[in-house]
């Protein structure tokens, strides 16, 4: 499956090498152009409020939520897990594509001196990932199903072709991650 | 595997996700919202922006504690503030409030002639200006996490930004060419941090360029020469209307490449912030650091 990385900010080179690293077929997207030819799309950390601004200023915003609600698998991590919920805790407002019926706090987990390395556990098999001023997902909607919870919290939940973590697996070596979304996400 | 914290992970890891962004000086909470609303990845907390330090002279500290944490709790986005270089008690004092990124810096006065802070030692992570490789290597051996060239703050002139990053980049394609283990000892660090260069082509961690950016042009022009993001000081609350200014700038850095775009971007702004040809610059800040 050709996945694309969002590439408005933040740390889409990263996930386009580890993508690559584990076969995938990757492409940047910058503009609705480049957004018709992936079949899946991987929106990656940064900071929110930049990347809402440029989504909306592109108006990649709406094409993105029309493919996702036809069915175009994404996967959104950290800044990207924010901006696919549809409820925000943070000191700004914030614009969201609102796919996704679950609360998430921004920056929950403190300053960066707050910030962690921890393994987890998926289908049974431990990987390491690294949570970076994470957010926290405070509640989720029904339907929707928890993969991984850290400390009681979810960090992994998905509802259909919409992934949502708050951690990065793109900053350590590894391909554990990328074999389960090639399985359970940008399959086909 | 217990958790771990504040590895160079991490701090290397925070500086990846401000990618393609904009940081912006910033002297109050008032200020720091605007920048968040403008689209700023981080604000940098300090007293006074680099062309007022320049006009004021005397000597540039670390800024009042009060103000950085009402700061901190004004936004969401990533806190930087400045110490002086060396002074690694300010540092402390920094780490202590809760910052998220320490900016050792030649903007304010230096206060050791000898050493910069050994950043090892910190919790929370460094960024560091250089003018070149060897100065940017010699401060990523010294923990820094992230680099930012120093160009010449303050002046709205971004002509030392551009001589710094093009410098970095013709000594990076020559370390290709040479004896890695002579210039180790020419540049003081470990042959073993050349040869990462060599092998990635670039510096081991992000580089921002940072000194005289003052328009959305400038940070396209950085963008294009191959920096990963752009430090705006006065460029921002120093031109005549600050709001469209940090969008512009904001939107320029990821549509660096786009004439057209950059020129819608570009459309109506205002004055930029007052500037100085090189000659009128008494001080050089860049050749602060060593």
């Amino acid at each position: 499956m050709k996945v694309g990385v969002l590439a408005l900010q933040g740390d889409f080179a990263e996930h386009k090498e580890a993508l690559e690293k584990s076969g995938f077929d990757v492409c940047l997207v910058r503009n609705i152009v480049d957004l018709v030819s992936v079949k899946g799309l991987v929106i990656p950390g940064g900071e929110s409020t930049t990347i809402s601004k440029l989504l909306k200023k592109s108006g990649l915003d709406k094409a993105i939520v029309e493919r996702i609600n036809k069915g175009m698998s994404v996967w959104g991590t950290c800044a990207g897990a924010i901006l696919l919920a549809d409820d925000v805790k943070s000191k700004k407002p914030i614009d969201t594509l609102e796919v996704l019926d679950i609360g998430i706090e921004r920056n929950a987990y403190g300053s960066q001196l707050d910030s962690f390395q921890t393994e987890l556990e998926l289908d049974g098999k431990k990987f390491e990932v690294a949570f970076i001023r994470a957010p926290k997902i405070t509640k989720i909607g029904k339907d929707i199903k928890t993969l991984i919870s850290y400390n009681d919290n979810p960090v992994m939940v998905r509802l259909g072709n919409i992934l949502v973590t708050t951690f990065h697996p793109e900053l350590i070596p590894g391909t554990y991650f990328y074999d389960w979304l090639r399985e359970h996400i940008f399959y086909g | 595997m217990t958790n771990q914290q504040n590895t160079p992970l991490l701090k290397e890891g925070l500086a990846k996700m401000l990618k393609g962004g904009v940081i912006m000086d910033v002297v109050d909470a008032k200020q720091a919202k605007i920048a968040e609303e403008a689209g700023a990845v981080a604000v940098m907390a300090l007293e006074r922006v680099p062309s007022d330090i320049r006009k004021d002279g005397g000597v540039a500290r670390m800024s009042d504690p009060k103000m950085i944490k009402e700061i901190i709790e004004a936004v969401s986005i990533p806190v930087m503030a400045k110490v002086r270089i060396g002074h690694f008690v300010e540092a402390q004092i920094l780490e202590a409030i809760g910052v998220d990124y320490i900016d050792e810096s030649e903007v304010l006065t230096p206060a050791d002639e000898q050493f910069h802070v050994d950043k090892t030692k910190f919790a929370v992570p460094f960024v560091c200006g250089a003018t070149d490789l060897g100065e940017a290597l010699r401060r990523v051996n010294e923990g820094a996490s992230m680099i930012r060239t120093k160009g010449e703050a303050g002046t709205g002139n971004v002509v030392e930004a551009v001589r710094h990053l093009r410098m970095i980049k013709e000594q990076i394609a020559e370390l290709k060419k040479g004896n890695l283990k002579a210039k180790a000892k020419e540049y003081r660090v470990p042959v073993e941090l050349l040869q990462y260069v060599v092998d990635s082509g670039r510096l081991p961690v992000v580089t921002f360029v940072a000194g005289g950016i003052a328009t959305p042009a400038d940070a396209a022009l950085m963008m294009q020469m191959g920096a990963e993001g752009v430090f705006v000081g006065s460029g921002i609350f120093k031109s005549e209307h600050p709001e469209k200014m940090a969008k512009a700038v904001v939107e320029a850095t990821m549509h660096y490449d786009n004439p057209a775009k950059l020129a819608e971007i570009s459309n109506g702004l205002g004055d930029a912030m007052a500037s100085l040809d090189m000659k009128e610059v008494d001080v050089k800040l860049s050749e602060r650091g060593w």
